[in-house]
């Protein structure tokens, strides 16, 4: 489904990495280590399209993203860093808007299912800068219940987590596996699941 | 779950940007009253001679409208892109020129609009004609999206650079002379007893330009601004 061959980027002047080739097939989970600034945010991001590659190319599906665009799009979710919600919105705001953006419309009762199973059942309504960094993170994460995208792309998706919800987080990853998904992580937590070898990518 | 459909997409960004203003209300009256301020400093500041004052009340009103317009651009992207929103906002499957488009809609209804509203009232102060005052604004009706429009580029460009905010500025200030220009020209014709409807066209053409160009070429100086 996803293939990358001989791709090379470039940070300034600095090359970050060059001649990585790796293919991924429905059901396989791919975790990119590295020491810190080994460009592991940057190879994720340029598998998202937003920073083009100095080299190389990414089929999706047999053809290169860049002529699929707006396709590609609609067949990923990215989580980055930030968290991509809204202080001044209620959990329940943010997850209906962030769907919407990502490509579909949902009501009220099935974002408020995916967000009691992230653990914030009573929490739907409160403006989501009463909420602690982990809960915040929680929010963000819903987002991966909803959408039916076949391409997880997630950088970091542990910070901040507590142990309860690192173990929802594998859970979500093995039933998206289950599902014929596919995800690419980065963390620097130990995060196995069950049933799935974790195929290791590490950039040097 | 259902697709969104692109006027799907255009009026959740809108819905989403009004909901966002109207929980932190201080950043939309800030555009207002500074206009307001800045029109109503000028009397002052020239005495009360009537004649002077209605010779000076197009550009007075449009400089200011054009002056209070930069002030939110900065906002228009940064908030966004502090938090994340933004680059998922570049992922949006249908088209990142109709949410972009969405964007700079709801950006002239909270500082675009407003000024609108409140140019007559303060035409008033100038002792505008009423007949002077209709063609005030019609003129900034039409010329404040225009506005929008070239600063979504302008803000576009620079997010996420130092002094942003003031380069944004001198970035979009010069492209927005021709604005400037038909929007008082028409006020100056009305009072001086000739047609508007030439500068008022040029306007609408102005608008319809932009309207076709801006979106996209926001959107794409945001994918450069991401990389």
């Amino acid at each position: 489904m996803l293939e990358v061959s001989d791709l090379a980027c470039m940070r300034g002047e600095q090359q970050l990495f060059s001649g990585l080739s790796f293919a991924l097939k429905s059901g396989e989970l791919l975790q990119v280590q590295g020491e810190n600034g080994r460009g592991k945010t940057t190879l994720l991001r340029t598998l998202c399209g937003y920073i083009q590659p100095s080299a190389g190319d990414i089929h999706w599906q047999g053809k290169p993203v860049q002529e699929l665009d707006e396709d590609y799009f609609a067949d990923i979710i990215y989580l980055g860093h930030l968290n991509a919600i809204k202080d001044e919105l209620t959990a329940l705001e943010n997850l209906h808007i962030s769907s919407a953006l990502s490509g579909c419309t949902i009501n009220d009762s099935i974002a408020k299912s995916a967000l009691k199973r992230m653990g914030l059942r009573g929490r739907e309504t409160f403006p989501v800068k009463l909420l602690s960094q982990g809960q915040r993170r929680r929010v963000a994460l819903a987002r991966l219940l909803i959408n039916k995208a076949p391409l997880w792309i997630l950088d970091e998706p542990l910070t901040a987590l507590d142990v309860g919800a690192v173990g929802l987080m594998q859970e979500m990853i093995g039933e998206h596996l289950l599902n014929s998904g596919i995800v690419i992580f980065t963390t620097h937590q130990p995060l196995e699941v069950a049933g799935v070898a974790t195929r290791r990518l590490t950039l040097t | 779950m259902n697709k969104l459909s692109l006027p799907g997409l255009l009026g959740l960004v809108i819905r989403r940007d009004l909901m966002l203003a109207m929980r932190r209300r201080a950043d939309v009256l800030t555009t207002l009253i500074f206009f307001v301020i800045v029109v109503s400093l000028f009397p002052l500041a020239v005495g009360s001679e009537m004649d002077l004052l209605r010779k000076m009340a197009p550009g007075v009103v449009w400089v200011a409208a054009l002056l209070a317009s930069m002030l939110s651009l900065g906002r228009m992207f940064s908030a966004d892109y502090l938090d994340g929103t933004l680059e998922q906002m570049l992922l949006v499957p249908q088209s990142l020129s109709i949410l972009v488009l969405g964007k700079i809609m709801s950006h002239w209804m909270l500082s675009g609009l407003p000024l609108v509203l409140m140019s007559p009232v303060l035409g008033l102060q100038f002792d505008m004609s009423g007949q002077a005052l209709l063609i005030l604004v019609f003129s900034l009706l039409i010329g404040t999206p225009v506005l929008s429009m070239i600063g979504a580029f302008g803000a576009a460009l620079t997010l996420g650079l130092r002094g942003g905010g003031v380069l944004v500025a001198l970035l979009v200030l010069p492209l927005c002379i021709p604005v400037l220009i038909f929007g008082t020209g028409a006020v100056i014709a009305v009072t001086s007893g000739v047609s508007p409807a030439s500068n008022l066209s040029l306007l609408g053409a102005f608008l319809l330009m932009s309207l076709l160009f801006t979106p996209w070429v926001s959107a794409q100086a945001l994918r450069i601004s991401m990389e």
